[in-house]
């Protein structure tokens, strides 16, 4: 078949002897099977993998071997290596998962330690009330309109049908501010959010939506139950053809808005020098939702048992006030609302203490995060 | 108001079934605020009872107290056979500690199982020797009144022993206590509350006032002689006059008790004559002692500083706008609201001369602010009297004086003037259902408006013609009389539906900004603390502020509640750092807050004062602005203010104490919200450290301050040490932040690899390192991504008065990988450009 090798050496080629490579693949798999840990298999593979290993060894005596005996020889080296190798591998990916196993277990740490590293931060209920207020007549096409707390007297009170000499126009209850000369100054510190009605009226025609929250300012002094800063929110609508019914619609689906489906308003006659009708209104106890009245085995605290609680006044917009701003009210009827933002605040969480919502105690504002 | 149920039903034929309760809620669906129905008496029970004393014995104690040891038969339900005792009658023993009574009068005796207001009950006890088999009781013990001098001794005839004495008291009744709105002032009379009630319920009503009311009476000068001087502000003068009157007689029981129930003191029959039928009618009535007067009366104005003695001995010094009721001594009282004291009614007086006029309700109510006299009369004129009742309620009175005091009216009877006549109102009998989105029938309409009293004629198949009665002045616009048809047919009927708003604009960019804001300093770890406007010059000299500072020029308050704090805000720093205190006297010392408000800024000088403008018509553009030329500015501003650490000491490690950055970091919070970057320079400006105060700037613009405040004014304010502070007026942010017409333009975000280079650069130490920044921005050019001050040193081997700042500038191209040379280069222009503006030198070199 072939010519003989005349390099043929018996001895150097004894390693490429079947018998041989198996020891060899028998004393490496021991190796790798005996190492314990990452260090020990990396010395088991040096020792029977690498470029001084036994096979390693063999594999290049394969070119001393006559050329018709170097496939065969060839292929049993290769696949002794492979065998090795292999297991190596797989013994490799043992010991790595053994050690990562290790490892996650000693750095496991203390999850519930606490982390109050940065400061948290609140707004305060009267602010995202207002907020609240807003996105509720936002979403049904209203604006929000604002306007300044030191304001002409004339706005605060006459145009709003309210004449020189009604009792509202005392020191006893309107901060007048001082003037500069021999004249009053004419400026007050509005007593309620209605001039910015009336500073929209002036500013534009109908149709006219609009909500005004704010601040607003009476001299009572600060006790449980009063402040003399606090906040209102007033709602106004001008159109061709309002009636009080609409009125009564915006109310309920306000009350709905800001206290939960099934809510519902109540109006009671009454009298306000803009309005006309006017009434006062009540709200449907959020607590009870009435279930108190005449059950004297669940008494309601939030509505004395009443089944509603006073929210606020509202009306149509009295001619005379559409008159003064300048809408025709021969053409647009009007309708108005008004009601306290603490006094809602209070109800709706149950705040007993005036005090605890103006003197600024962070722990207060901060119950409330950042949304209410 | 106080109505009792018994006198409403006088006038209303109310079902006799029919509850105080049920009265206050029809009458509160029909627009009376009736706060609180008083089951009064309700609180006597048990035994009360009519009693006369039989015998009584003397005996004086060794406390020195005199008691009698009394007989009193009380009906032979309740006596005890007393045989034992050595009694022949049937009786009761019982011991009583005052003298005023005789034998034979009858007394209340509440017996043993009664309990008396306040929960006090009766029993049988030993006392001074004896058992009290019941006590005889005192005015005050029966909730009937104040009076506790003695016992209470019924007039002869008043009742038989054993009778009931609730009713012999007209003890039990139901009071409606009744807040009247300024526009229903008939309602301050048993009269008005009585029409709403047969009004609410469907029955009859009686006019108290008789059909003389609403008849003019023609003037007539044959009573006591009368000039009114300002026929203005007194159009209607009634004067009758009385004689022979007894003051001795007393007031009847029931005049008392309905008096009392009504809220006002039982005085003397004429007193409580007068106060009786004005509580009945709701004419104020006065009476003259006629043989105090001397001279005619005569109404007219006041003399500036003419000084009257009222009832309540108070000397009133007189404005000229006060309108009196002299003679020939001079003022004797100021008309419709307090008379003087020298022409009293008295326990002498035996004649009568009755005044029942008519004042105009504005100048009533300045004269009863002026002198702080809210009185019973004054209330009612200020709201609006029936001017068609003098006539009928000086006859009353006179009636009354005739038929309880003994007197004799005299014929004569002055009147002047006449009651001003309403003009009729004409309505489309439609408009009520159109304003109130109710389809009410014309009956329904007209019902209602002749339910109120109004005359009502129909002019066309559309129009009615309405005259309101003379008790209701408030009617005089057409929607008044849609109130009336409203609410008499009752707000319940009116139907909820939500109208249908045009598309809207949303909330406004400036709204929209300051959301966005506040929002952004809550999450940035503050609270909002909003604080009252009201601040005085002490706050002003605690910030340390210059004599010349704008901060000072404050809008000061006519009547602030604190004299301490007259002035509003300039600035909102006084009110958080007065939060801040507060706070950390409460127990927290690691505070940080916020707050986002107006502040008000005049303009310094004289400002012109707001006018008044027109109300009958829209005024004009010109007088609009003038008025707002009037109002002072107002900036929306908010402050942050923060103390103690910052981050607190934990298992991570050290705490990290509040510092200036802190403050000015705020700042850049609420301008990054805005989509600004601010850029800060240092400033001097209080109530800041000098040294640790930065401007804070968008542009060329100041928009605020930031740092840690003066060490004199955390003394001064009494404040934690380092306490920082940031103020910032959003106004001017909302200036110049993006609007929504201004998108943001993308940046193209290359994905080739960054460069990056540090440089150490030793500068002046005077030299701001937001300087050497801006001048490695300039000198880096477009491959600059950004730059970044990691490290600042100082220390010998820099030099005095020197300091390195280390920064690391990262370097990118958008169209290829940058080159070492390329990156170094950019670098080294950077390093140029330091150098150049800043004399920076790399360091090491």
């Amino acid at each position: 078949m072939s010519a003989p090798n005349s390099d043929f050496d018996p001895v150097r080629t004894s390693s490429l002897h079947p018998d041989e490579l198996a020891r060899m693949v028998r004393e490496a798999l021991a190796a790798i099977a005996a190492a314990t840990d990452l260090d020990e298999l990396k010395a088991a593979r040096l020792a029977h993998a690498g470029d001084r290993s036994p096979l390693a060894l063999a594999n290049r005596e394969i070119g001393a071997l006559p050329p018709q005996a170097r496939k065969d020889a060839g292929q049993r080296v290769g696949a002794a290596r492979r065998e090795v190798a292999e297991a190596i591998a797989k013994r490799q990916e043992a010991l790595e998962a053994e050690r990562d196993a290790r490892v996650l277990v000693e750095e496991a740490v203390d999850v519930t330690l606490p982390w109050d590293r940065a400061p948290v931060g609140a707004r305060h209920p009267l602010t995202t009330i207002q907020e609240r207020v807003g996105d509720v007549f936002v979403a049904m096409g209203w604006e929000v309109a604002e306007g300044p707390e030191a304001e002409a007297e004339w706005l605060n009170f006459d145009a709003l049908n309210i004449g020189p000499d009604h009792p509202a126009r005392t020191m006893q209850d309107t901060f007048f501010i001082d003037s500069d000369g021999p004249e009053p100054s004419g400026l007050v510190l509005r007593t309620h959010t209605s001039p910015v009605q009336a500073r929209t009226m002036l500013d534009r025609s109908p149709p006219i939506y609009i909500v005004c929250p704010g601040r607003t300012f009476r001299t009572d002094e600060l006790d449980a139950t009063h402040t003399p800063v606090f906040s209102q929110v007033e709602g106004l609508a001008v159109d061709e053809g309002l009636t009080m019914a609409h009125l009564k619609g915006t109310l309920d689906h306000f009350a709905e808005a800001m206290f939960g489906a099934g809510m519902t308003t109540r109006l009671r006659p009454s009298y306000f020098p803009f309005t006309e009708p006017s009434a006062e209104m009540d709200l449907l106890c959020f607590v009870c939702r009435g279930d108190s009245v005449g059950n004297p085995d669940r008494p309601c605290r939030t509505c004395s048992s009443e089944g509603w609680i006073e929210w606020g006044g509202c009306g149509m917009v009295n001619p005379r006030v559409l008159i003064a701003c300048g809408v025709d009210p021969q053409r647009y009827t009007g309708f108005a609302f008004g009601m306290g933002l603490e006094r809602t605040l209070m109800f709706r969480h149950g705040i007993e203490d005036m005090r605890d919502m103006v003197e600024g105690d962070v722990r207060f504002a901060a119950a409330f995060g950042m949304e209410i | 108001m106080r109505v009792p149920m018994s006198w409403l039903r006088e006038y209303a034929d109310l079902a006799p079934d029919v509850t105080g309760r049920e009265a206050a809620a029809r009458l509160i669906r029909a627009g009376l605020e009736v706060e609180t129905v008083d089951e009064a008496g309700a609180d006597v029970t048990g035994p009360v009872v009519v009693g006369r004393v039989l015998d009584f014995t003397e005996e004086t104690h060794s406390n020195g107290k005199t008691v009698r040891w009394c007989s009193v038969d009380v009906g032979p339900e309740h006596n005890a056979d007393r045989t034992d005792e050595g009694v022949s009658a049937p009786s009761r023993g019982i011991v009583c500690g005052a003298l005023n009574f005789a034998v034979g009068d009858l007394v209340i005796v509440s017996l043993p199982g009664a309990v008396l207001p306040g929960g006090f009950a009766i029993s049988a006890r030993k006392t001074y020797g004896h058992v009290s088999d019941g006590m005889i009781c005192s005015a005050r013990e029966l909730g009937l009144g104040d009076d506790h001098t003695g016992i209470l001794v019924l007039e002869p005839g008043a009742g038989e022993p054993g009778d009931d004495a609730a009713a012999v008291l007209h003890l039990r009744d139901d009071v409606l206590d009744i807040a009247v709105t300024p526009d229903r002032g008939y309602c301050l009379s048993i009269r008005g509350v009585a029409r709403e009630a047969a009004t609410a319920f469907g029955v009859a009503f009686r006019d108290p006032a008789g059909a003389e009311a609403g008849e003019a009476a023609e003037p007539s000068t044959s009573g006591y002689p009368v000039r009114v001087d300002d026929p203005h502000r007194c159009p209607v003068f009634v004067a009758r006059t009385v004689t022979g009157f007894d003051p001795t007689a007393p007031s009847p029981r029931w005049l008392q008790r309905r008096v009392q129930l009504a809220g006002m003191r039982p005085i003397s029959l004429a007193v409580d004559v007068t106060n009786y039928v004005m509580l009945e009618l709701g004419q104020p009535i006065h009476g003259y002692d006629a043989e105090a007067l001397s001279g005619p009366i005569v109404v007219r104005r006041a003399e500036e500083g003419e000084k009257l003695t009222t009832l309540d001995g108070v000397v009133r010094t007189l404005d000229a706008d006060d309108l009196l009721i002299t003679d020939d001594s001079g003022p004797i009282g100021l008309a419709g609201v307090m008379g003087g004291g020298t022409t009293e009614l008295s326990d002498t007086t035996t004649s009568v001369v009755i005044e029942a006029a008519h004042f105009e309700a504005t100048g009533i109510a300045r004269t009863a602010r002026r002198h702080k006299l809210p009185s019973e009369a004054s209330k009612r004129f200020e709201r609006g009297v029936d001017p068609a009742l003098p006539m009928a309620a000086a006859r009353r009175v006179a009636e009354l004086l005739v038929e309880l005091g003994g007197a004799t009216a005299q014929p004569g009877v002055t009147v002047t003037g006449r009651p001003p006549r309403a003009e009729p109102i004409e309505i489309d009998v439609a408009l009520p259902g159109r304003i109130a989105g109710v389809d009410y029938s014309v009956d329904a309409v007209t019902g209602a408006l002749t339910a109120v009293g109004a005359q009502v004629q129909t002019v066309d198949a559309e129009r009615i013609s309405v005259v309101a009665p003379t008790w209701r002045p408030d009617l005089t616009d057409p929607f008044d009389l849609v109130e009336e048809v409203a609410r008499l047919n009752g707000y319940d009927a009116i139907p909820s539906v939500l109208p249908a708003a045009p598309a809207g604009r949303g909330i406004t960019p400036a709204q929209r900004l300051r959301r966005r804001i506040e929002r952004a300093v809550a999450s940035a770890g503050y609270i909002e603390a909003p604080a009252y406007p009201f601040v005085g010059e002490s706050d002003f000299d605690a910030l340390g502020l210059p004599a010349d500072d704008a901060r000072r020029q404050a809008l000061r308050l006519a009547n602030p509640i604190s004299e301490e704090q007259p002035l509003l805000r300039t600035t909102l720093l006084p009110g958080l750092l007065a939060t801040l205190r507060r706070n950390v006297s409460r127990g927290a010392p690691d505070v940080a807050v916020f707050e986002s408000g107006l502040v008000f800024r005049p303009e310094p000088g004289v400002r012109p004062a707001a006018p008044r403008l027109p109300v009958d018509r829209r005024p004009t553009d010109a007088e609009l602005a003038e008025l707002e030329a009037a109002i002072p500015a107002q900036p929306h501003r908010l402050a942050v203010a923060l103390c103690g650490d910052r981050e607190p000491q934990g298992w991570w490690g050290p705490a990290r104490p509040v510092v200036w950055a802190d403050a000015v970091e705020a700042g850049r919070v609420v301008a990054r919200a805005a989509g600004v970057e601010v850029q800060v320079r240092s400033d001097d400006h209080a109530p800041w450290h000098p040294g640790r105060c930065a401007a804070l700037f968008v542009g060329d613009l100041l928009v605020g301050h930031a740092g840690e405040l003066h060490p004199r004014v955390v003394a001064a304010l009494g404040l934690p040490p380092r306490t920082v502070a940031m103020e910032m007026d959003l106004d001017l942010l909302g200036s110049v932040a993006r609007g929504v017409d201004e998108p943001v333009p993308a940046p193209s975000v290359s994905t080739y690899p960054v460069a990056t280079q540090d440089v150490a650069l030793v500068v002046d130490a005077a030299v701001p390192a937001a300087e050497v920044e801006a001048a490695l921005r300039a000198g880096a050019g477009e491959l600059l991504e950004s730059v970044r001050l990691f490290d600042v040193y100082t220390g010998a081997q820099i030099g005095e008065g020197r300091r390195s700042l280390a920064y690391a500038l990262r370097f990118r191209a958008p169209d290829r990988t940058l080159t070492a040379e390329e990156a170094s280069a950019a670098r080294d222009a950077a390093v140029a450009a330091a150098a150049e503006r800043t004399g920076a030198v790399l360091r090491g070199s």
